[in-house]
């Protein structure tokens, strides 16, 4: 196994012609074939070799550009010309999409080498990486545990050391929570931020992507190469947001002057570890930071309303997957009706189905002022709550999730309790908000994570607190085995 | 709400979903259904009297473009991934006899 390094650490080592983009490909590529944590779905050997090749290309003709050459992993969700993706189910098993999706293309153009596509809940949907076709995927803490979902292949890969940086998406906390139970940093940004084209679909006006990566410093970088306007996605942000290259150029700024932090009294509850976050809360203190309860009193709802509205924008999306223009077709349908029942049955597994039922039964004559309308006044009522507390404070801190990685097989039979992985981590999903998880100790051997919140367009107020944090802390440097992620390139 | 609600009508829903169960996985549905919906109920009891919907998280207006082209015919390459064509059509089982 290489050392594992930092994104920044691969780069320099790149531009100082340490090692060669292919020299570090080839060792990536070596690294997941002895994976035993089954994070990837598709290997793309052939195609990161010659991605490599290009950029050492770039890098003669000139491109400064600090990603290029350096290997990421996609998660199976982001569409790939040339290279399968399946979003993790059976449906899309052998789905070679016909385009990039728009994050993707960005990071090519920025030099970056797909190692290839990692496993995930199927169509995102599942808090454990348990619902995936392809299998579980194992957290290399503990390799009976879950490695939290539904980016669980991504945020194992980092983890494990098979890659510096993967991309992620959440809709309800599909970054975080995995980042947290996987002892790295995940960063979901604001929505708008980060083009959802090419991204498929589970719920539209949830689902935003983000960098999976060892640091708030590598995360910063990776979002200001996947973030921008996009006119092909309709919910794509207008924004001027100069200290995005800023960050990339420069690294990460000190604090201009100390923050106002709230503590969500909902959020801390129930909460088994409380002793952790302390820690955190401590440690943010002696940086001079003022720390004050607040309360977002629509937080109990949030479960709710989010399966709701999920379930919903789910049924809606996935009956596009009708076996006739893509996808999963059934053998031998004796009629139309026979065809898109047998395919979309065939096609789909137990967590989408369930899903799908939710909002068809939420969406149904009868129900859908009782069900939906009612979600979306409470979401609204969730939404002001943050902007109450954001009135009087700069940013929130809370748990990310409600327990340290679980057991696989634990939660699979009782759906109701796998959803409430998400309790704290759908309420900023609703409100649109950025949030960031990052490392804050560990639990019986089992990495646990912090999450900030921010309002909207303030991640760099997430990334400059993570960035604070992380300079007085090292468990984001801490991997298995006693390993450790090394900031500069170890040959 | 204090009215009982009555049993979820799965192979109706099932319909509705263009979903297929037999009797074992349609049961195991109905019920996983009946605990998701017990779960989603809790959220009656929040006040929303007066509260507009927010049906999008950034409660923006819709952007608008100029009605121009920007897309080049692309057939073929995007057929290239459907199950059955024929002459640059998706092929069904017959509809109409």
């Amino acid at each position: 196994m290489p050392g594992i390094a930092t994104l920044r650490a691969m780069s320099s080592a790149l531009k100082n012609r340490v090692i060669s983009s292919t020299e570090l490909t080839q060792e990536h590529l070596a690294t997941i074939a002895a994976d035993k944590t089954n994070s990837f779905i598709t290997v793309a050997k052939d195609s990161a070799l010659a991605q490599a090749k290009r950029a050492e290309q770039m890098r003669e003709q000139g491109s400064s550009h600090p990603l290029t050459g350096v290997p990421l992993a996609h998660k199976d969700i982001f569409c790939t010309k040339g290279i399968t993706t399946t979003c993790g189910s059976r449906m899309l098993e052998n789905f070679v999409a016909p385009y990039d999706a728009h994050v993707v293309a960005l990071l090519n153009q920025a030099g970056m080498v797909t190692l290839g596509k990692t496993n995930m809940d199927e169509f995102a949907m599942g808090s454990s990486n348990e619902s995936s076709h392809f299998g579980p995927v194992s957290n290399p803490w503990n390799m009976d545990k879950v490695p939290g979902g539904s980016s669980g292949g991504s945020a194992a890969a980092v983890a494990a050391g098979l890659v510096a940086c993967a991309t992620g998406t959440d809709t309800g906390g599909s970054i975080r929570q995995p980042a947290a139970l996987c002892g790295i940093t995940g960063l979901k940004p604001t929505y708008g931020r980060i083009s959802r084209y090419g991204m498929i679909a589970f719920a539209s006006s949830l689902d935003q992507a983000g960098p999976m990566t060892c640091d708030a410093e590598d995360a910063a970088l990776m979002l200001s190469a996947m973030a921008g306007f996009d006119s092909k996605d309709s919910t794509s942000a207008q924004r001027q947001d100069a200290w995005l290259a800023d960050f990339a150029e420069h690294g990460i700024p000190d604090l201009e002057r100390p923050l106002k932090i709230g503590l969500p009294q909902e959020y801390y509850a129930d909460l088994s570890n409380g002793s952790i976050i302390e820690a955190v809360q401590k440690t943010l203190a002696q940086q001079g930071h003022e720390l004050v309860d607040v309360s977002l009193p629509h937080t109990q709802a949030a479960i709710p309303v989010y399966y709701v509205i999920a379930g919903a924008e789910a049924s809606t999306n996935l009956s596009r997957y009708d076996g006739v223009r893509f996808g999963h077709r059934c053998e031998n349908p004796q009629s139309l009706e026979d065809l898109y029942k047998r395919s979309r049955s065939e096609g789909f597994g137990d967590e989408v189905k369930r899903r799908i039922l939710t909002g068809t039964y939420t969406l149904s004559v009868g129900y859908f002022d009782a069900y939906y309308i009612k979600a979306q006044q409470i979401r609204r009522l969730i939404s002001e709550d943050f902007n109450n507390v954001f009135a009087n404070v700069d940013v929130l801190l809370t748990p990310t999730s409600p327990t340290p990685a679980f057991s696989q097989g634990q939660l699979s039979d009782d759906p109701i309790a796998m959803y409430q992985q998400d309790l704290y981590t759908v309420p900023t999903s609703l409100a649109g908000l950025p949030a960031l998880s990052m490392p804050c100790g560990f639990v019986d051997g089992l990495p646990v994570g912090a999450q900030l919140i921010a309002p909207a367009f303030r991640e760099d107020v997430l990334l400059g607190l993570a960035a604070q944090y992380q300079k007085h802390s090292d468990w984001h440097l801490q991997r298995p085995n006693g390993f450790r992620v090394s900031k500069e390139w170890v040959a | 709400m204090s009215e009982a609600k009555p049993t979820i009508d799965l192979p109706h829903l099932a319909n509705l979903a263009r979903l297929n169960f037999d009797s074992d996985s349609s049961e195991s549905a109905r019920a996983d259904l009946e605990k998701i919906i017990a779960m989603i109920d809790a959220m009656q009891a929040v006040n929303t009297e007066g509260v507009a919907p927010l049906s999008h998280p950034l409660d923006g207006a819709q952007r608008l473009r100029q009605d121009l082209v920007t897309e080049t015919e692309q057939r073929d390459n995007f057929q290239s991934t459907a199950p059955a064509t024929s002459e640059g059509y998706y092929l069904v089982p017959r509809v109409v006899d």
